[in-house]
């Protein structure tokens, strides 16, 4: 370390302005910003994407994109002006005292050299070599909580997981001791179970450094379990401040109140009333703003929040930029929540899937992406498939699509009519009553075509419309999923996520289908924007009386619009049961690893059970249970012996356990755990 | 570092620019691509109005002069029948010009369709016609050339299917990668949940996706090309006497350079190589516009 006396605040943020410079114009990103961090605290930076926290991570080490500037105020890392550095200086610093952690640990770490010799690197860096080095580096993994470190170190990042990748990121990230670490998005792209280990991780970490934390985040849960205080950025202002809870329990600012709103919380579902949204579009970048940035989309503002922008209300411990903060809580909701409940009278299923299996060929090994997966689906229903990344949620829609064909023996039933395996041997009927709105927008629309052709072309295919009525389907469609005239003859990368995906869902429904499969439709989303596709999916199902099969990695986001839940572990449901049974409990040991490790924004202390390890390769499963290698109720040599039974604890409700109904409900009411 | 792009939220707040737009002023922005594009223009320009400005007629035989060094009245000399080498040069641009972008844009369209085929359809049909592919490429332009000549006889057609043919497979495996990436994204999958036929996937859906590779193919194989012409007249194969093609003019004369007549040589070389630099150049541009 350079200093010897430490400063007061390890980061000192005032009055910061950042600009990109796109098509000739200087683009205000960060306006007047000013924050610090003290000594050993950790900081969560909140807001929507494209609100600018990212560019105060890349800021601070001044690491701006070549088209990004400073244009006002100073950082100071640690007492030291950063604005003031030299080239050499700078390069110490962001060596010496200040370490980031990104997103895409695949990204940060160089695919063609050995992970040993990336960390001895920074080592040798610092004057450290040899053995020496090694020594430093075997350390360092074994602080990250990585229990082989010297088989980790002879292998490439690709042969490791995503958290392990993460877990070196950090590991190489501390291994200079900095001062400050700047995390942005770490656990991102991660799943629950591998997020809740990292956060664990990094949580313990600030117990042994002395470093402080710049953590930002967009997942509000994640940032209230990690950060003693948060900053809400909104249109590169801050706009509230203060200690974490008591932001989140008692917001004071109408944005902060807002988006807390958009989250379906304490177990909300769709019949109970619609999810609040927030109305317009954030700023665009550079926009000009006079008054408060937020005045547009706030049902609180009056003719000064428009001319005028609030100051920063200093109301004892924390901030508020708003004239109304005594009254943010009283914000009028955007969307009405009222709902009628439709009475759903007991139908025959429109779906039935008996005995589906799916095996690949990889490397001369069978994989086996859905073994024996059986369920059925009423119409109106929404069956919510759950389970971590390589679990076959995907390869199962695929397959009910006929995108992939699956193996011989299993039979799918639409309205009690066989479905060829392969799409090209299904009618014109068929295939337009099951259709599906991918997770990615980008990928699922055509980026050369106009989103009046994307959805014409649906309405023609698949309602065989033409002509005038095809034009009058087309308004009637667009207007069903709240897209406007003007957005009908843009180009897909002209509209915003939200916006592409309600195209999205306007092509799936263009032919009245029976069944939509939703894959995760909303995870590359903001949560206000979340919210709003939620809203509008249970609108139309409750319209259109159709069926939902809603893959999500968010169980809050299935909660909310599941009637059922199918729970799925190396391609087997480990558990099916009506939503409620299932999220409650008693359930599976799998069902409960999962709740238990999603972050919940209410912090009550829960009972956690962790999972060890890593999900098995499908081409190995492990024999018996194929869930015993990472099981916490783990019961004897049974589990490894024998496959248990998929069978019927409840009526409708079947778990995969030889642990008995009963004894599973004892156990887990011991453990007290509560629901997401 | 890449820049940070900014996304407009709504449709109508400074509207974006269309992708062709874009790769247009990025284009002009280019010092690569103006100087390589002004240099083509102005071959374009001899080839189309040459023989309103050049000071001879390059055809006019004047045996009295034959051999004539550089000098104010023929500044690149003239040739053993005593033709202006400089009227030539302007002049001898015009065949190659027609020959070489018709040759590229038989291949472009010949290579984009069997690209197009091999990467959608994969499997079977993907590894039986590539390989005949790879063999195809395999074999020298000037054999696959002189076969063709003897079986069509001379002619400047043949030269254009000749090096169309020869150069299409190239430009069909840049295609054939283009469209296997294209074709895992979830649009394709979506074009066959409405029983999209084949031809329509590949026309309508993904070929508007990979024109930017195509474009920078298609100009890189014309340089090559206006090569592959200018070699091939050399050896006799190509365009015929009297066009005072540049290729044609070397081989013609080339038998003089050890008598020291550099000059009914020279210039008609510089010619060909600032040409393919032009080109080149021109490529260079795009490939960097349309990747930026």
């Amino acid at each position: 370390m350079t200093n010897s006396a430490k400063a007061e605040n390890a980061l000192e943020v005032t009055d910061l302005s950042v600009a990109y410079r796109v098509a000739g114009r200087n683009r205000a990103v960060l306006r007047n910003l000013s924050l610090t961090i003290g000594q050993g605290e950790a900081y969560g930076l909140v807001g929507e994407s494209g609100c600018g926290k990212s560019t105060v991570a890349l800021t601070v080490v001044r690491y701006l994109p070549r088209n990004g500037s400073i244009t006002g105020g100073t950082i100071s890392l640690d007492g030291q002006n950063v604005m003031k550095l030299d080239a050499e200086a700078l390069r110490r610093a962001r060596a010496e005292s200040v370490s980031m952690v990104y997103q895409d640990p695949g990204k940060a770490l160089n695919p063609s050299i050995r992970v040993g010799r990336q960390l001895t690197e920074i080592f040798e860096l610092g004057g450290i070599s040899g053995q020496a080095a090694t020594d430093r580096a075997i350390a360092m993994l074994n602080r990250v909580r990585i229990s082989d470190p010297m088989s980790v170190m002879q292998r490439y990042p690709h042969q490791l997981s995503g958290g392990m990748q993460q877990r070196v990121a950090i590991a190489m990230a501390l291994a200079n001791d900095p001062s400050m670490l700047i995390l942005d998005e770490p656990t991102t792209g991660l799943d629950a179970t591998v997020e809740a280990e990292v956060l664990n991780l990094i949580a313990q970490l600030r117990q042994e450094l002395s470093a402080s934390i710049l953590f930002i985040s967009h997942n509000l849960a994640v940032v209230s379990n990690m950060c003693d205080r948060v900053g809400v950025l909104y249109a590169g202002m801050l706009v509230e401040e203060g200690p974490t809870e008591v932001v989140f329990n008692d917001p004071r600012h109408p944005y902060t109140v807002a988006l807390l709103r958009c989250l379906p919380r304490g177990g909300q579902r769709k019949d109970q009333g619609r999810l609040d949204t927030i109305p317009g579009f954030l700023p665009g970048i550079g926009a000009d703003i006079k008054g408060c940035a937020f005045a547009d989309r706030c049902a609180l503002a009056d003719d000064r929040c428009r001319s005028e922008l609030p100051p920063l209300y200093d109301l004892g411990g924390r901030l508020s930029r708003c004239f109304h903060h005594d009254k943010a809580q009283a914000l009028p909701r955007a969307t009405p929540s009222d709902v009628a409940p439709v009475p759903r009278a007991a139908a025959a299923p429109v779906l039935r899937v008996t005995g589906l299996n799916k095996t690949y060929a990889s490397h001369g090994h069978a994989l086996r992406a859905v073994k024996d997966v059986s369920l059925d689906l009423r119409p109106g229903e929404t069956l919510g498939l759950v389970g971590e990344s390589g679990s076959g949620k995907t390869t199962f829609a695929r397959l009910l699509l006929g995108l992939v064909p699956p193996d011989a023996g299993g039979t799918i039933e639409l309205e009690g009519k066989a479905l060829a395996p392969r799409l090209e041997n299904r009618s014109d009927d068929q295939i337009k009553a099951m259709q599906i709105v991918f997770q990615n927008p980008d990928s699922a629309l055509n980026r050369s075509h106009s989103i009046r052709h994307l959805i014409g072309r649906a309405l023609k295919r698949l309602a065989g419309l033409s002509g005038k009525a095809l034009e009058a389907r087309l308004n009637d469609l667009v207007r069903s999923v709240r897209l406007t005239d003007r957005h009908l003859a843009v180009k897909p990368r002209q509209l915003s996520g939200g916006l592409k995906q309600r195209v999205a869902i306007a092509r799936a429904f263009a032919g009245d289908p029976r069944i939509v499969v939703c894959d995760e439709p909303t995870s590359a989303l903001d949560v206000s924007v979340q919210a709003a596709i939620l809203n509008l999916l249970a609108d139309l199902q409750s319209k259109e009386d159709v069926s939902y099969i809603f893959i999500s990695h968010d169980l809050a986001v299935v909660r909310y619009l599941s009637d059922k839940i199918a729970v799925l572990y190396l391609g087997r449901i480990m558990e099916l049961g009506p939503s409620e049974e299932v999220f409650s409990g008693p359930h599976h040991p799998y069902t409960e690893a999962l709740l238990s490790a999603v972050p919940k924004l209410d912090q009550t202390e829960t009972a956690r059970i962790r999972l060890d390890g890593e999900i098995p390769s499908a081409t190995n499963p492990p024999s018996g249970c194929v869930f015993h290698t990472r099981c916490p109720r783990k019961i004897g040599p049974i589990c490894e012996q024998q496959e248990p039974p998929l069978s019927e604890a409840q009526p409708g409700h079947s778990i995969r356990c030889h642990i008995p109904y009963a004894e599973l409900a004892r156990l887990q009411r011991a453990a007290v755990t509560e629901p997401a | 570092m890449s820049t940070i792009q900014t996304t407009s939220s709504t449709p109508d707040d400074t509207r974006p620019r269309g992708p062709l737009a874009e790769v247009f002023f990025s284009l002009l922005r280019s010092r690569t691509f103006l100087v390589g594009f002004s240099i083509v223009l102005f071959w374009v320009a001899c080839a189309l109005f040459g023989e309103h400005f050049a000071p001879y007629d390059p055809l006019a035989d004047d045996i009295i002069n034959a051999l004539a060094p550089p000098s104010s009245e023929h500044w690149f000399g003239t040739d053993q029948i005593g033709r202006d080498v400089f009227s030539r040069v302007i002049v001898g641009s015009r065949d190659i010009l027609t020959v070489a972008p018709l040759a590229t844009l038989l291949a472009t369209v010949a290579g984009t369709a069997l690209g197009l085929v091999t990467g959608y359809f994969r499997g079977l049909v993907d590894d039986v016609v590539s390989r005949i592919l790879e063999a195809f490429m395999a074999i020298p332009v000037v054999i696959v050339a002189l076969l063709a000549i003897v079986a069509l006889g001379t002619s400047k057609t043949t030269v254009i299917v000749v090096i169309g043919l020869s150069f299409a497979p190239i430009i069909a495996r840049t295609v054939r990668s283009a469209v296997l990436a294209e074709r895992e994204l979830d649009y394709v999958a979506a074009a066959q949940l409405r029983h999209e036929s084949a031809l329509h996937t590949m026309f309508v859906e993904i070929l508007p996706n990979v024109i930017p590779p195509i474009l920078v193919e298609t100009t890189v194989r014309l340089g090559y090309a206006i090569f592959a012409v200018a070699t091939l007249s050399f050896m006799g194969f190509g365009i015929q006497p009297p066009s005072p093609d540049w290729g044609l003019s070397i081989s013609n004369n080339y038998g003089m350079i050890g008598g020291g007549f550099w000059w009914t040589v020279l210039f008609d070389a510089l010619a060909i190589a600032s040409l393919v630099i032009g080109v080149n150049l021109a490529a260079d541009g795009v490939h960097g516009a349309l990747n930026d």
